[in-house]
């Protein structure tokens, strides 16, 4: 591509668009944080529905009598789904998995607008590493078997 | 104790973590993992994997108001986001490999130097006004920003893009590795070797950690390390705070938020040396 001075005009529009790209990074970043704990809470709460019993203020620091009762968590994809129609027993730490998704999406999400915002700027080569950033991510997932 | 005197205390805590983190570009691990393993007895493996957690929490919730603000470097950011990421991927299964002990040891003593560097750099943090980086001048990595409290826009050239980059794959695997410490050594890269402002360093380590712990986290939740009872009161309580945090960083003077981040590197690289010996 070849690089000429860029005119007042010019300069100002693409000044915008990366105002614009500011901003829709930031407005998916907050969107996402602001879902994950609302979901992450409501899922708190129907855990707590669920076992009236949790909710007794005993004093006492440790997390092994807590785990008693909740070392089983899923830890896969699927497994959210079949803790979610458990019922009583799984539905909350189903529903906190859920939102906990949902935060590690955000960063990946945030991701994937940088690079729809670095082409929409007519900027390549930081579209380019934006891409593989976003390709290193998805290969993580992948790999993890999760 | 009861799941309720747990979640509370533990979300109350989050969101010290949270304030803390969003200040100094880090995750918030250095308050989330010594408190739940000394405090809570929680497994080692299971608190790593609430600190990944509380990583992406503070990264998301501090960075959407650093980005608005433009005290994030957001290109140079997204571009060491490169060598962060792979990293990070290389760490996740470089753990059953290396000894962790040594690790610790030493990470210890890498942020050891890094807390004298930085604080014998306060006096002579002087910004550059040209930059020779063919890297950083291709990438148009140089930037600028409004400072709250010095009240007029600093302008900044970025310098040492390789070391920095170098430096960035070795916080990715850090982090992947032992599960602290992403930020920990992404702000004195920033910082001593391509010369970003403190604040700009302290926002973009903040922007970038989230993305570093989503590349690990995969992996901890695949291996049944993200426990949603303590995970969730760490994701709520740090996401507040983080979000409050950020509304603090821009008035404070860069020379305070390089003390109290000299002050939290020394934390960590004693917890390091303390996990590695004993």
């Amino acid at each position: 591509m070849a690089q000429r001075e860029k005119t007042p005009e010019e300069l100002e529009r693409l000044e915008q668009k990366v105002r614009q790209t500011e901003i829709a990074i930031s407005w998916v970043l907050r969107v996402g944080v602001v879902l994950s704990v609302i979901i992450v809470t409501i899922g708190l709460v129907v855990i707590f529905i669920h076992h009236p019993g949790y909710a007794k203020i005993t004093g006492g620091v440790s997390y092994h009598t807590v785990a008693g009762k909740t070392a089983l968590f899923p830890h896969t994809f699927g497994g959210i789904i079949k803790y979610l129609k458990a019922g009583k027993n799984g539905e909350g730490r189903g529903i906190v998995v859920m939102g906990l998704i949902v935060l590690l999406l955000t960063p990946i999400l945030r991701v994937v607008t940088g690079v729809i915002s670095f082409i929409y700027e007519d900027d390549p080569p930081m579209a380019i590493v934006t891409a593989f950033v976003l390709f290193v991510l998805i290969m993580s997932f992948v790999l993890s078997g999760a | 104790m009861s799941p309720i005197d747990f979640v509370v205390l533990l979300a109350l805590i989050s969101i010290l973590a949270g304030v803390l983190g969003s200040l100094v570009g880090l995750g918030g691990g250095v308050i989330v993992v010594p408190v739940l393993t000394l405090l809570f007895h929680v497994d080692i493996r299971l608190a790593i994997g609430a600190s990944i957690i509380s990583v992406i929490a503070t990264s998301s919730g501090a960075a959407a108001a650093y980005v608005r603000e433009r005290m994030t470097n957001l290109r140079a950011g997204m571009f060491l986001e490169i060598a962060t990421t792979t990293g990070a991927v290389t760490g996740a299964y470089l753990t059953t490999v290396l000894p962790a002990r040594f690790l610790f040891i030493l990470f210890g003593v890498v942020l050891g130097y890094s807390a004298i560097a930085m604080y014998r750099k306060r006096k002579a943090a002087a910004l550059l006004s040209v930059s020779h980086d063919r890297i950083a001048n291709y990438f148009k990595l140089h930037g600028s920003y409004y400072d709250d409290a010095e009240k007029k826009e600093i302008t900044y050239k970025v310098v040492g893009t390789k070391p920095g980059l170098a430096l960035m794959f070795v916080a990715g695997m850090v982090s992947a590795l032992l599960g602290i410490g992403s930020g920990a050594l992404k702000v004195p890269a920033m910082d001593l070797a391509m010369h970003l402002p403190m604040k700009v360093s302290s926002a973009t380590s903040n922007f970038m950690i989230g993305v570093t712990a989503a590349a690990s986290a995969g992996v901890y939740f695949a291996r049944g390390q993200i426990d949603p009872i303590i995970a969730a009161p760490v994701a709520a309580g740090v996401l507040g705070g983080s979000m409050m945090g950020a509304k603090v960083l821009g008035r404070i003077h860069s020379n305070k938020v390089r003390i109290l981040f000299v002050v939290v590197l020394a934390v960590i690289a004693i917890e390091m040396f303390q996990r590695g010996l004993f």
